[in-house]
């Protein structure tokens, strides 16, 4: 195994570690919102999965977190077989996650999910726990369950602007979550398979009438989510970068909490929450709140719930009888 | 169960006369038979909310922790005053054990009442979420409170909890959740499983028959946080985090939502699974949550649950 980095202390997003000298409270401000948006671009990228699955079946993925977990591993393992430090090596890396991370989704729903569908929403999820507590404990025996150091796939450097440092893996985060954002808007809204998903989304009996493969569209899904599920854990583990087979718990509930947030099965809703809550919570973690940094994500979702349960960009259905 | 209260008065009697025995009993079964009572009141309480009344709650791991603290505190801080540090007799100890369980439990109570009020407005998956978040809120304030030793803990607790006292909580939890839900109020907690618009329609006030179930689920879960705490003599605020609600979900889920004695039996073979699978010890979690999948996809309906599925279509009164 690597050995820590000794350039560890720069990647972590724990602001008081980050720039000593900051001075004026709003270059701090800003700094605090740079640090808020990388991480919130990666809750983001995980929020995107729950919400699509949400879209389509009405449920919520708790092994989403763990596929999550699964993909920094995948990455683990692949960044040995490649040299530390290059675009390229670090793009192969990414990718083998992303691609494996699909290729685990559709297995999850394969054998797991889709003998359920028609049933009890509330089995499928007590099914989605049972895959992801299975996720969990066989990564403790074949992992390990102590935590281990991510090798630094991409190129390393601080970019410094006035009194504001960037980190190349914040830069690399924003940038890949934006642009896997922008093509996942592109399949969802200009390709055929994008428009059957939102028609399952919409309506699954009427979509099937008119000759969409539901199970086809389902399993696409999964995959889709899992491999943004799989790119998030590369970028969370290049900014955290030790990785455990648990990593993905809070992240993932976090990551859900964004989704409501934004308005649960609405994809633009998903990436705003997200970003909402990085920042949010790298405000109170830079606070002297910071040991409750951990609720607050809990205390929004409460408020938003009580006060909007469709969310920041939800529409409201009413009950009907 | 035709004659409840000679059933209780059989329970209590029996668990009196069990605890005779204790000392002769292996020790190592003992934990476990006193781990699987625990694991008894925590699953018919939440059966009451989840089963019973069908709301779906995540959180019962956080009313656990607060009867766990409040009533550890009350056996720390409050009875050594009366009782002077060494723990008096036996029948002081056993006075003030129940009065800090009931104080946890009330406790828990009012946890319940605070979160229950403002979250069962909602329904289904949201619902669970809310319950979730203040399950996990809850977790931080106690690692955040200096009195309840941080994120370390409470260390000390007396060893007040006996056989006796799981045995008879557990006679007592399935009383009142059994006489309750056959009472003519309890049959609101079934009509609002049923069909919560119908039933507002005939003028029962749902959201008060939830409230009532989640409070009194929570009372009882603080009771389990209580026993455990005096059990296991330290608590921890992460032994309460999501994955200890979950396990009691789970609980209520195989044994058949609302069906007390499959409940009971699911909650026995859960807590001996990983016992019993000890001899593998790497890979019983792993068992574990593979046979949680497979009883899903096999037994939908949950793994005791023989007679729901038939009263179903007949089940409006």
């Amino acid at each position: 195994m690597a050995s820590a980095p000794s350039e560890s202390d720069n990647r972590r997003f724990d602001p008081s570690t980050l720039n000593p000298q900051l001075s004026t409270p709003l270059s701090e401000f800003l700094q605090q919102l740079l640090n808020g948006l990388s991480l919130g671009a990666i809750y983001a990228l995980i929020a995107l999965g729950y919400t699509m699955v949400y879209g389509v079946l009405r449920f919520i993925n708790f092994a989403h977190s763990d596929v999550f977990m699964v993909g920094a591993f995948i990455g683990y393992y692949a960044g040995k077989l490649v040299p530390e430090g290059t675009l390229w090596g670090g793009m192969i890396v990414l990718l083998a996650a992303m691609l494996g991370c699909a290729v685990l989704g559709m297995t999850i729903e394969r054998l797991a999910y889709r003998p359920l569908r028609g049933g009890p929403t509330l089995n499928v999820l007590i099914t989605a726990i049972g895959v992801s507590l299975l996720l969990e404990y066989t990564g403790q025996v074949f992992f390990g369950a102590a935590p281990r150091t991510f090798p630094q796939v991409f190129p390393t450097t601080n970019f410094q602007f006035a009194s504001l440092t960037i980190s190349s893996n914040q830069v690399a985060v924003i940038v890949i979550a934006v642009l896997l954002m922008i093509a996942l808007q592109f399949i969802v809204h200009r390709t055929k398979m994008g428009t059957a998903m939102r028609a399952v989304s919409l309506n699954p009996k009427a979509a099937q009438l008119v000759g969409v493969n539901n199970d086809v569209v389902i399993s696409f899904t999964f995959g889709l989510g899992s491999a943004l599920a799989g790119a998030g854990g590369i970028l969370y583990a290049l900014n955290y970068p030790s990785i455990d087979p648990l990593m993905g718990v809070m992240p993932g509930l976090k990551a859900f909490v964004a989704a409501i947030l934004g308005g649960i099965g609405n994809i633009p809703g998903a990436a705003l929450g997200g970003l909402l809550l990085g920042t949010v919570e790298t405000y109170v973690n830079g606070s002297q709140w910071s040991t409750y940094k951990d609720a607050i994500a809990f205390a929004i979702l409460i408020i938003i719930l009580l006060f909007r349960p469709a969310g920041l960009l939800g529409r409201f259905t009413t009950e009907k009888v | 169960m035709p004659r409840p209260h000679l059933a209780l008065a059989v329970a209590l009697l029996a668990a009196f006369g069990i605890s005779q025995f204790s000392s002769s009993i292996d020790p190592y079964f003992l934990d476990v038979l006193i781990g699987i009572g625990i694991n008894i009141i925590l699953a018919v309480s939440l059966n009451l909310v989840n089963g019973h009344t069908g709301q779906f709650s995540l959180g019962h791991a956080g009313f656990m922790s607060v009867g766990a603290y409040f009533s550890a505190a009350v056996s720390l801080f409050v009875t050594p005053k009366f009782i002077g540090a060494a723990g008096g007799n036996f029948l002081q100890q056993g006075g003030f054990f129940v009065a800090a369980l009931l104080a946890g439990g009330v406790c828990a109570a009012f946890a319940g009442l605070l979160v229950g009020v403002p979250s069962l407005r909602l329904k289904g998956d949201y619902l669970a979420l809310v319950t979730l978040g203040f399950g996990e809120i809850i977790r931080v304030i106690f690692q955040n409170v200096e009195k309840f030793g941080g994120a370390l803990g409470l260390n000390g607790i007396p060893a007040y909890t006996t056989i006796f006292w799981v045995l008879s909580f557990v006679a007592i939890t399935i009383f009142v959740v059994t006489c309750l839900v056959n009472s003519t109020y309890g049959r609101g907690f079934l009509a609002t499983h049923d069909d919560e618009i119908a039933s507002e329609a005939v003028g029962l006030d749902t959201t008060r028959y939830k409230i009532v179930a989640f409070v009194i689920g929570a009372f009882f879960a603080g009771i389990a946080g209580g026993l455990y705490g005096h059990f296991k003599l330290t608590i921890t605020p992460t032994g309460f985090d999501f994955t200890r609600s979950i396990e009691i979900v789970v609980m209520v889920i195989l044994g058949g939502m609302g069906n007390t004695l499959g409940v009971v039996l699911a909650a026995v073979l859960l807590t001996l699974l990983p016992e019993l699978l000890r001899p593998i010890a790497e890979y019983r979690m792993i068992i574990y949550s593979l046979l949680l999948i497979v009883l899903m996809l096999v037994r939908p309906q949950g793994l005791f649950n023989f007679q729901r599925s038939l009263t179903k279509k007949s089940a409006s009164p």
